[in-house]
């Protein structure tokens, strides 16, 4: 089995038309799947360029093929960094997500430095009225994952959220 | 002592509903039974007031009468009276998860009696497992209790018989009706828990007081209940790490839908633990089922998996369920 990586990558984009294409191309053609794009519009650079973050799932093997190939189409990439992430779940968050700092909860895995948070969809029906979100978690292996798991469940537990984690034993 | 002609004494403890459709069982189903089972006569039924006993055997239509008319039956009678009478005693006194009571000295009583004991009362297992177990071996008698978990849905002489020699390495499975009902019906009609509820209330689904099925009071004794009995575990009631359904919103089964699962309360045996807790549930996993059914997935040495389905709760079901009891009790050797 290939060992795929969850590779962040910090870009900075000339702001004309068509430049995000460029960082885009060279991902797609290696087989990466694009996780998230956060296009920083309000963060300029003196140049001139604007600042983009791409979280991708591509294939260890190709994390040094992809930064050339960035570079050669223009693209500056500013850092990037791979976490091995082979396993994967989704869990189910119910209560004051927002109102418990959800920004700490998030960091909880982050920090871990072996797992991170890679999704988010968050359903917020009313003010004062608990939240929903569907978190998914990215960890180096299955052990890892599980570790990562718990340490969300202990953090909810703290801030009264219910994690409803997934059936599968197997959370690959 | 048994009669001479290997005629069976029964009695029934508890005349309510679960009590009375078992009685009435016993009665309908006579004919097939005897086949199976050997002859068999109702000797007497004790409800928490009162009792009735005919050595020639009760007249079960005439004290479901009584007992509809009355609100109880008409003598003074204990199961204690009768113990010394009776073969084998149906336990099918409501259920108490903290003190066991009253089945647990009923059960205690016959046991140590010789009676043979068939219990669809979760409380007394629960409390006392080992030692009921324990006080069996000693005595020679029998204690069956199918009709504790998932009521018509077999799972219990599932295990013990037809996957005998297999090891149990966890056990998945929908456990309370009322708390699948409530969840496939906020999935379904994308409605909050607590119109959910009082639907379920108004239909008869879910008590007035719903704690016992909604935190997961009533899943947990019946997991401690297969763990014990079939995993080999020395489980308590405490042991069971527990978190109900009553905070679920409707947009959590929107969210999930997006990822191609549902939520149900699942009750989960593994070596290392047992909880109960709603769980996010694939809409192609055999656990995802609809209403009122229970379900359950074994997991096993040398099987694999296995899964039963079935109705969980209900007076006829419950009665099934202690039917197939009595006749593997026949069938193993009554004493």
């Amino acid at each position: 089995m290939k060992i795929q990586v969850l590779l962040s990558l910090v870009l900075e984009l000339k702001d004309k038309p068509g430049q995000l294409l460029r960082a885009i191309e060279p991902i797609s053609r290696l087989g990466g799947n694009i996780i998230g794009v956060v296009h920083k519009r309000d963060r300029v650079s003196p140049l001139e360029r604007i600042s983009v973050e791409i979280s991708v799932k591509i294939d260890e093997g190709r994390v040094e093929e992809l930064i050339e190939a960035l570079k050669r189409n223009g693209v500056v990439v500013k850092a990037y960094n791979e976490v091995r992430l082979v396993a994967s779940t989704s869990l189910l968050l119910v209560g004051h997500i927002i109102h418990t700092d959800l920004s700490d909860t998030v960091n909880t895995i982050d920090a871990t430095g072996f797992a991170e948070v890679v999704e988010m969809h968050i359903s917020m029906p009313e003010v004062n009225e608990p939240s929903t979100a569907m978190v998914t978690v990215s960890a180096t292996g299955k052990d890892e994952l599980k570790k990562a798991v718990s340490l969300l469940k202990e953090t909810c537990r703290k801030k009264d959220i219910m994690v409803i984690e997934p059936l599968n034993e197997d959370l690959a | 002592m048994k009669d001479v002609k290997g005629l069976k004494r029964v009695a029934i403890a508890g005349f309510g509903v679960v009590g009375r459709g078992l009685a009435k069982a016993l009665v309908t189903k006579k004919d097939v039974l005897i086949k199976r089972a050997g002859d068999y006569r109702i000797a007497a039924i004790c409800d928490s007031k009162g009792g009735i006993y005919s050595e020639e055997g009760v007249d079960v239509f005439e004290a479901i009468r009584i007992k509809e008319k009355e609100g109880r039956l008409p003598e003074e009678l204990t199961v204690e009276d009768i113990i010394d009478r009776i073969d084998i005693l149906f336990e099918c006194t409501p259920t108490n998860v903290e003190t066991g009571e009253p089945g647990l000295s009923h059960i205690k009583l016959a046991l140590e009696n010789g009676v043979d004991v068939i219990t669809s009362n979760k409380g007394p297992l629960v409390v006392g497992y080992k030692e009921l177990m324990k006080t069996a071996k000693k005595t020679g008698a029998k204690l069956m209790y199918e009709a504790t978990v998932g009521g018509a849905m077999p799972i219990i002489k599932l295990v013990k018989n037809e996957l005998a020699g297999n090891e149990v390495l966890s056990i998945k499975g929908i456990l309370n009706g009322t708390c699948n009902y409530i969840l496939s019906r906020m999935e379904q009609e994308k409605m909050p828990y607590s119109q959910i509820l009082s639907e379920a209330q108004e239909l008869g689904i879910a008590e007035a007081d719903p704690t016992y099925d909604v935190e997961g009071i009533d899943a947990a004794a019946k997991l401690v209940i297969l763990a014990n009995s079939l995993m080999n575990s020395n489980a308590t009631f405490s042991d069971v790490e527990r978190t109900g359904i009553s905070s679920i919103t409707p947009e959590a089964f929107e969210i999930a839908a997006m990822k191609g699962y549902t939520i149900r309360l699942i009750a989960e045996a593994t070596r290392d633990e047992l909880r109960v807790s709603p769980r996010l549930v694939p809409f192609n996993s055999p656990l995802c089922v609809y209403g009122t059914l229970n379900a359950a997935l074994i997991q096993t040495d040398l099987a694999g998996e296995v899964v039963v389905m079935g109705r969980g709760a209900g007076s006829s079901e419950t009665a099934s369920a202690m039917l197939s009891d009595f006749v593997e009790l026949s069938r193993c050797g009554s004493k």
